[in-house]
């Protein structure tokens, strides 16, 4: 597999709540070490392709296809001992709870609203998965845990639990969560909306720091400065459909489709 | 009132409750518990089926006297060939009790837990088992420990409808007593004050046990 070739690549993708249609037909390449920016007014359909992407969300319809893993220093920061081999999961069949297991084996999530356990440490939240499901023997898990929350400022914050930290810390934690996963696709699904603005800087830093790094990721995200700063491509959606794509630069500096230039104008001129 | 029998019955007394009433608390609670659980799942889930008979299960529970319970398993099911010993009467019927009475405890507690909660434990790729277990049982507990304690301690006080099915519990020792001494007020009263005491406890461990599930939130 050559580094460019697509980490996710997702076919036609649809789903609907009862006659509500939330999206109609998404098409979407994330190349390996790529981020890919998702904007778009609330209820375009943005969070819901990020979900269906770590089967908490069933599409109707459509494929998604998460490429194998490369092979050490091969495009992403990933060590990986064990070979996942390519999974696609066709929604137009039924999909098992293995196929959406083995779908969550490729991908980790950084919620809106962090969603830490509140009743383990923080050093248990970033534990529990690699240890409990992953079966990885726990001393390494640890180490490599600590590892991590130390490159986010919070390894002091170990043995704190989650509202003893505040808005930012925790969300911190909760990509040091999605880290341990060693996945191959993070998603972030609004990571700062929920912060206070004095909190968002610290964990734009660290997701900016992970895409230098060369991990594949989509985020939603209304930071278009963020975006702009660290995405490789960004997608503009709309109504359930993909209304514009292209270079960061392009689509938020000269967009082309009326509705894109509205919609930049106007979050813009929030700033 | 006749103070030496007091200090005499006191040892035939304690040693119903430590024989009879409180295993057959623990017994019926725990077996109880084990049951709500059941229950409370097939209440919150999507199998219409399985949601109707646990709603069912519950609504008879609730809707019929403790007693009427107690008696138609031990003095009803002969009729139909089923002949049950005493204590294992008592612990069926204070089982199905506590797990009527649990279920709804558990339900709503587990519903109390935020959907994130789950999102989260299945974006680290648990089951839907290992995430109850793991993520959800665990905060659950922390809201159903104060209407769980109830359910107990009224379960120890209940036990002592047991006498009229055999079961030589407290209660039916200091019947005994009271029988062949004749001293009703001072047995009666006797007894009421044990159970006092044990619920005393019980309520100290409640504490206890709410401020340990506590250490995680916010005060």
């Amino acid at each position: 597999m050559s580094p460019t070739e697509p980490v996710l690549q997702v076919r036609n993708l649809s789903k609907s709540f009862g006659t509500n249609t939330v999206l109609r037909g998404i098409d979407l390449d994330v190349p390996r070490g790529k981020v890919v920016a998702l904007i778009g007014p609330s209820g375009s359909g943005k969070t819901t392709i990020l979900r269906s992407l770590n089967g908490l969300e069933m599409p109707d319809a459509g494929s998604v296809t998460v490429g194998a893993r490369g092979t050490n220093g091969e495009g992403g920061p990933v060590d990986v001992e064990s070979q996942l081999p390519s999974l696609t999961l066709d929604f137009e069949t039924k999909v098992s709870p293995k196929e959406v297991a083995a779908l969550r084996d490729r991908s980790a999530m950084v919620f809106q609203h962090y969603n830490l356990f509140p009743h383990m440490s923080v050093l248990q939240n970033v534990v529990e998965g690699p240890v409990r499901v992953q079966k990885r023997p726990r001393a390494e898990v640890v180490a490599e845990a600590e590892a991590l929350l130390a490159r986010v400022g919070l390894l002091e914050k170990r043995d704190a639990y989650p509202f003893e930290l505040s808005g930012g810390q925790q969300q911190r934690v909760g990509i040091v969560r999605a880290l341990a996963l060693k996945p191959q696709l993070l998603l972030f699904d609004e990571p700062t909306s929920a912060l206070d603005p004095e909190l968002v800087d610290d964990v734009l830093a660290v997701i900016k720091e992970l895409a230098d790094d060369g991990w594949t990721m989509v985020i939603v995200t209304h930071e278009l400065a963020f975006a702009r700063q660290t995405a490789d491509e960004v997608v503009f959606m709309d109504g359930g459909v993909v209304v514009e794509r292209g270079p960061a630069s392009q689509v938020l500096r000269e967009p082309k489709e009326e509705r894109t230039q509205q919609f930049v104008r106007r979050l813009l001129h929030e700033i | 009132m006749d103070f030496n029998l007091f200090w005499s019955s006191l040892g035939p007394l304690l040693l119903g409750a430590i024989k009879g009433t409180i295993p057959l608390a623990l017994a019926s609670f725990a077996l109880g518990l084990v049951l709500a659980l059941l229950v409370a799942m097939m209440r919150i889930s999507a199998n219409k089926l399985a949601n109707g008979v646990g709603r069912f299960y519950v609504s008879i529970i609730r809707g019929t006297p403790l007693l009427v319970q107690l008696f138609v398993i031990f003095y009803g099911l002969p009729a139909i060939g089923v002949k049950i010993d005493p204590w294992p009467s008592a612990i069926i019927a204070f089982s199905l009790n506590v797990g009527g009475y649990a279920a709804e405890v558990i339900r709503a507690a587990i519903l109390s837990v935020p959907q994130g909660q789950w999102e989260a434990g299945h974006m680290i790729g648990m089951s839907r088992n290992q995430t109850l277990l793991r993520i959800i049982l665990p905060q659950a507990a922390r809201v159903s420990v104060p209407p769980l304690s109830n359910t107990f301690i009224s379960l120890v006080k209940d036990t002592s409808l047991a006498s009229l099915i055999l079961v030589t519990e407290m209660f039916r020792v200091a019947q005994q007593v009271a029988a062949f001494s004749q001293e009703f007020m001072l047995l009666y009263l006797e007894a009421a004050l044990i159970y006092w005491v044990i619920c005393l406890a019980l309520s100290t461990a409640q504490t206890r046990l709410e401020k340990r599930l506590d250490r995680y939130v916010a005060h």
